[in-house]
Formats: structure tokens, C-alpha cells, sequence
């Protein structure tokens, strides 16, 4: 340790571009789609329908400018369970993405495979090796595909994360590591998480370009992710982005933030919020009236209210699906089992 | 598998008389196992710490690399969580991988992702994400290993829903049980006894007209001794030493059936409780501890299944409940002869 030499500065972007009117117009929709889902989430929760759910808001930009540089065609996302504005924008079935908020299936009801979205996970660091092995088989099968891993600040202390981005260092796989650093691990600041203060800076260590950006800034953060994504597709391997942002909301619906953090940091945090920003932005560019935002809002509250009474209808899953998907070739012990479950438990 | 485009690599094994019976060692068997698969299906990959060029700490994988390229035998950074975890990460885009991890006592930095990923992600996906990963883990003790090399994970492992366990005992098996593994659309833990790796015996390579063992079911169990008065079930490193003991006992007029387990989850309960119905009286071998190991697994399985046949409970002789011993006290921990003798007098007392 030289506790006076500063951490390694992880490269500073310059300024975004400005986006496009037709890309602003388009992620302010998926964000605000997002915003509104979330509030019928935690609506949800408090009326009794989701046992628990982990709030999305403040995360959005973060989550749909970087999903926006993939092409859903030939790349693959390995999320942990915070991504729902990312899940939205890629175009994943929200009605299966929060039965898993309802716990009807753990890894939610939308099928990953088809909708390159891998399944919600827990272990905050388990899926980003999954991401890795991925990217190495998109080279190993001579594809142009690229995974794009979603960890957070949390996550990064776990060693699964250090092992992973030193293997996709190694093999040179395309891969792109997105830390969303919300800032707080549920109640542990980044000051207490983050030997060293810098996640992209660790990237130099795995031999691989690190930058931070402004997670609030949905420009910022795709176009980031979209120079990572092309790196990794001609070859030159993974990278790592740290999108500085906020988690707004608490850790999840059983969380009281009261505990750990100071409202003031809350309040100081909504003058970032990452919509707002977009949306006075695109203001000032002209790229948006009145209508547009008031069409946009519509937009959302329906298909936020259309994924809310999807997810209350949802029927509970049939029992015999504890047993249908543990093995592709089941054991004759498992379908004894099974047999005696209907025999003697199933309703 | 499709897309992938890695042309099929020549055969890292010298050739050899199809059909024939070939006496080798069980590294030798394994090794070969490996050959084929990779020979038979480019969406294999066999990767792990010092697999490559190496050929592995007890060269289970010499010449492969050589022989199929670094992109399908590759080395990796030592992470055994990355190994497993990226192991998942290649099933989910359509690769079939082999996976090492260098000694058992290193499986236990990847159990997050055995468990935890390996083992559950076709659940989690409800079927939508194939998991046909086969972990080779050098297991069980005797060949007097440091410290971590030498422990027996069969009963972590074969508690966990969503994978299979399966330990071979003999060349022939350790061809066999490999190949099938890699086969199975499972994850698959492929429990190698390193104190094994060296012997030697027969192996029919294609038992075709054989009439029986290339394609034994996973979970089956095989009797490798039959005798009247007392069943030895054992697995792995303990086969041989039951198959001796077996020997023993016959200079003294009893005649002891020796079972080997072979898959350890599933287990061959069917199989067990048949043998305790001509034998009547079971013993239960194994390296790991004693408490909550699989031994009480097979006796319980054998007095719901037989209890009617048993003429004595079912005795257990393991390790003890202590850490793996370091080498001059490995002797006194695994089970000896003398042990496994006591407790087959113990059972015929009854």
C-alpha cells in the first residue's frame, strides 16, 4: 500500500456528443416508461401484491443509454435485479420480468434466451463470469456478439467480479463490465465499499480501458457503452465502464434509508435526476414541445398500467413446475418424488 | 451446437483398433475420454488452470492442447469462480464444457457458482438456458497431498438439486462415466480419485456387441463382486479397498458383494436395496466424515427400500469428523482393511 500515491485516474471522456433529436426523443420515452413502471412497483408492493421490490428510480439513464449501444440481434445482457429500465428498453416482457418481483419464479416468467436478457440473479456478483464465459464463446464461434454485464458498486467488492474482468482481460473477450455506482450498497456508502474510491480505475489492472461517466447523463453513458461495444466487437477485448449515478429510493421496499443516509443527500440528488436533465436538455435543443412530453407521458402511464394489471393477473405457476425444470434429463428419483407430490400434496 | 464454426481437430490419442479392449491407466482412460469428445463434438471445450500446454497437474489433459488448438483447450487464470462461472456463461451460448478444477479442495472457492449458478440456472430460466457443464475435480485423499488437496465433496454436491455426481473406481468406468457425462444435457460433477489415476486394467472402448456398460443409464450402480453374506458399498478410491477386503474375507469363508455406486447423485437405490436382498447385510465405505456424509444416505436408502431383508444394521466406516489429515496420519484416517473387516464381523454377529 502507498497511501500517498492517488488511485490510478481512470480516463475522462470529453463531453458527450448531443444525441440525435430521434435517439433524445426515444430514451426520454424508455426512461420516463421506466419512472412510471417503478412507481406502479412500489404501489404494488404497498398494496400487498409484490412481497418486495427494489426500486429502480434515479438509474435510468444509466440503464437505457447503455442498452441502447447493443444490438439485440447478436448481444447478450447479464443483469443482477435492478435493471428493470434496462429490461424495458431492450424490449423484455415486463409482465415476466416483475413476476419475479412477485415471486411467482425466482429468475422472473420472460424467456432470457429469446429476449438476450439473462435471468434476474441475486448474487450481486454471480452473473458477470456468465458474461465472460459468453463473450469467449462469441469469439470462440467466430461471432460479433457482445455481453454487457450490469454490476454495482456493491458488487464490485465481490471476488467473482475481480476473477471475471481479469479472465476477460486474459481472453481478450467482448465484454463490456457496466458498474452502475448508485452510491450506496444498500446502507454502506462507496467510502466504505471501494478501497481506493474509483471502480474504473481498477480497469488498468485488467489491462483494459476504464472510464467513468456521468450516469445521470443518458448521452454520456451511450456513448460510452457504445465505444466499448465497438472495441469489443474488432477484437480488442473488454472494458469497463463506471456510470456514476444515484440510487434514489431505498435499497428495496424493506429498506429505511432514514438509517444510513442524510435526506439532504436525497434532496441534492433530485436536482440530478437523470429525466428531468434529458428532458430540459432537449428543451433547450429544441428537440421536444410541449406535446411531445405530454404524449410521452401518456405513452408511459399506459404501458405502465398495462404491465401493472398484467403482473396482478399473472396466474401463480402450477405446481408441478417445482419439479419440471431442475434437470433436462430427469432422475428417476426426482419423478418418484414428483409422483408422491401428487399423490399426497398437489391441490 | 450451432454457429460454431471450429473445425474438428485431429486426435490428440495415437490411433488405435476400434472396438478393441486396451489395458491403460485411468489417467490414460480419462485423457482418452476427453479425445473423444472433443473429436466428436466441436461445441466441447476442456479449459482450467494448467490444462494446456502443461497437460494438467496429473496430465489428464497431455496432448490435447497440441491436438485441438488453444481454442478448444485452453489455460485459465487461477479463479475457480470464473472457471465455473464462464463455464455457465459458454452453455448458455451453446458450448458444452469441460471445466477443471486443478484439486477438490478447490472446489470450494466455486461453490457460489456451482450452487448457486451451475446447479439452478435452467430452473431459474424454466428450462430456456441448457446447462451441459461437466466439472472434473480430482477428488478423495491417499496419494498424501498438502493441505486442500485432498478432501471428498460428494455429499455437498450430491445435496444440491440441479446437478449429478459421479465418482469412477476403474479405467474402464472412468472412459465410460467421462463420455457420458459430457453427453448428459446436466451439469455433472465427474469426481476423479487421484489416488487412482495410476492403475491400470481394461478398457473396452467400444463395447458395441458387448452387451452392456457404454450405455449403462446415469445413476446406475454396478456389482463388481458378488457374494452372500455382506454387501460393501463403496465409490471411487474405497472400490479397491473393499474389492481386497472382499478378498480377505474370503480366506475366511465369507463371501462379500462389493457394489460401486459409480453416480452418487442420482444414487442407484434400486440397485442397493437388490443387493441387500441376497446379501442381507450391508456396510457402508467411505473417505469423507462420517457426520451427515453420504453413508447415511445409502443406509437410509437401503432400510426403506429393504428393510424387510436386513438381518443387521447398516454400518458405516469413513473418515473421521477431523479435517483432512496431513500425509503420515492420512493411513490412520481412511478406512483399512482392519476397519472394514470389524465392521463386516459386526453385521454378522447379528
Amino acid at each position: 500500500m502507498h497511501p500517498e500515491e492517488p488511485p490510478a485516474a481512470a480516463a475522462e471522456l470529453p463531453a458527450p456528443d448531443p444525441l440525435p433529436p430521434d435517439r433524445a426523443r426515444a430514451f426520454y420515452r424508455d426512461m420516463l416508461a421506466a419512472r412510471l413502471l417503478d412507481e406502479e412497483a412500489i404501489a404494488l408492493q404497498r398494496q400487498g401484491v409484490l412481497p418486495a421490490y427494489v426500486p429502480v428510480r434515479g438509474q435510468e439513464a444509466a440503464q437505457v443509454g447503455s442498452v441502447a449501444a447493443l444490438d439485440v440481434e447478436r448481444d447478450f445482457v447479464f443483469p443482477t435485479y435492478r435493471e428493470l429500465a434496462a429490461a424495458l428498453a431492450l424490449g423484455v416482457d415486463m409482465v415476466g420480468y416483475l413476476a419475479s418481483h412477485r415471486a411467482l419464479w425466482h429468475g422472473g416468467r420472460y424467456d432470457p434466451m429469446a429476449s438476450r436478457f439473462g435471468a434476474v440473479n441475486a448474487v450481486v456478483g454471480g452473473p458477470v463470469p456468465h458474461a465472460v464465459g459468453w463473450a469467449m464463446g462469441e469469439r470462440l464461434a467466430g461471432r460479433t456478439g457482445c455481453a454487457l454485464s450490469f454490476f454495482g458498486d456493491g458488487a464490485s467488492s465481490e471476488g467473482d467480479v475481480h476473477e471475471a474482468m481479469n479472465l476477460a482481460g486474459v481472453m481478450r473477450a467482448p465484454v463490456v463490465f457496466l458498474c452502475q455506482n448508485n452510491r450506496w450498497a444498500l446502507s454502506v456508502p462507496n467510502e466504505r465499499q471501494i478501497a481506493g474510491g474509483s471502480i474504473a480505475a481498477r480497469a488498468a489492472g485488467y489491462g483494459m480501458p476504464g472510464a467513468a461517466v456521468d450516469g445521470n447523463d443518458v448521452a454520456a453513458v451511450y456513448q460510452a457503452t457504445r465505444e466499448a461495444v465497438r472495441r469489443a466487437r474488432s477484437g480488442l477485448g473488454p472494458s469497463l465502464i463506471e456510470a456514476r449515478t444515484y440510487r434514489m429510493g431505498p435499497h428495496s421496499t424493506s429498506d429505511d434509508t432514514g438509517r444510513y443516509r442524510d435526506p439532504a443527500e436525497e434532496r441534492a440528488w433530485e436536482e440530478h435526476d437523470p429525466i428531468a436533465r434529458l428532458r430540459d436538455t432537449m428543451r433547450a435543443a429544441g428537440h421536444a414541445d410541449d406535446e411531445f412530453f405530454a404524449r410521452a407521458e401518456r405513452a408511459a402511464r399506459a404501458s405502465a398500467e398495462r404491465a401493472r394489471d398484467g403482473v396482478c393477473a399473472e396466474p401463480e405457476p402450477p405446481g408441478d413446475d417445482l419439479f419440471r425444470y431442475v434437470y433436462r434429463e430427469p432422475t428417476e428419483e426426482l419423478a418418484r418424488q414428483w409422483r408422491a407430490w401428487r399423490e399426497e400434496v398437489a391441490p | 451446437m450451432t454457429g460454431v464454426t471450429v473445425e474438428r481437430a485431429r486426435s490428440a490419442a495415437p490411433p488405435e483398433e476400434s472396438g478393441g479392449t486396451v489395458e491403460m491407466s485411468m489417467r490414460d482412460a480419462l485423457n482418452r475420454a476427453l479425445d473423444t469428445a472433443l473429436r466428436e463434438d466441436p461445441a466441447t471445450l476442456v479449459f482450467g488452470e494448467d490444462v494446456g500446454r502443461l497437460g494438467g497437474v496429473f496430465r489428464v489433459t497431455d496432448g490435447l492442447w497440441r491436438a485441438f488448438g488453444q481454442d478448444r483447450v485452453f489455460d485459465t487464470p487461477i479463479s475457480e469462480a470464473a472457471i465455473i462461472g464462464s463455464a455457465v456463461g459458454l452453455a448458455m451460448n451453446g458450448f458444452r464444457p469441460i471445466p477443471e478444477l486443478q484439486f477438490d479442495g478447490f472446489g470450494y472457492p466455486a461453490v457460489d457458482q456451482i450452487v448457486n449458478q451451475l446447479a439452478r440456472m435452467h430452473y431459474r430460466t424454466r428450462g430456456a438456458a441448457p446447462m451441459p457443464v461437466t466439472v472434473r475435480l480430482p477428488s478423495f485423499g491417499g496419494i498424501r497431498a498438502p493441505e486442500h488437496h485432498g478432501e471428498s465433496l460428494e455429499a455437498l454436491f450430491a445435496h444440491v438439486p440441479g446437478l449429478k455426481v459421479v465418482a469412477p473406481s476403474n479405467p474402464h468406468d472412468a472412459y465410460h462415466l467421462l463420455l457420458r457425462a459430457v453427453r448428459a444435457d446436466d451439469p455433472v460433477i465427474f469426481m476423479e480419485p487421484k489416488a487412482r489415476y495410476w492403475d491400470r486394467g481394461p478398457v473396452v472402448l467400444d463395447p458395441a456387441g458387448e452387451g452392456e456398460r457404454a450405455d449403462d443409464p446415469i445413476g446406475s450402480s454396478r456389482v463388481v463382486r458378488t457374494g452372500r453374506h455382506a454387501t460393501l458399498f463403496a465409490w471411487g478410491a474405497m472400490v479397491r479397498r473393499c474389492l481386497q477386503v472382499a478378498e480377505l474375507a474370503a480366506e475366511d469363508g465369507v463371501e462379500l458383494e462389493v457394489v460401486d455406486l459409480r453416480w452418487l447423485s442420482p444414487i442407484d437405490a434400486d440397485g442397493l436395496a437388490a443387493s441387500v436382498g441376497r446379501t442381507r447385510r450391508a456396510v457402508v465405505v467411505h473417505e469423507a466424515p462420517l457426520t451427515a456424509g453420504l453413508g447415511a444416505e445409502v443406509a437410509a436408502l437401503v432400510t426403506e427400500r429393504a428393510f424387510r431383508d436386513l438381518a443387521a444394521p447398516v454400518q458405516r466406516v469413513t473418515g473421521y469428523d477431523v479435517p483432512y489429515p496431513a500425509g503420515p496420519l492420512e493411513p490412520q484416517y481412511l478406512p483399512t482393511n482392519d476397519r472394514v473387516l470389524l465392521a463386516v464381523q459386526r453385521t454378522l454377529e447379528y
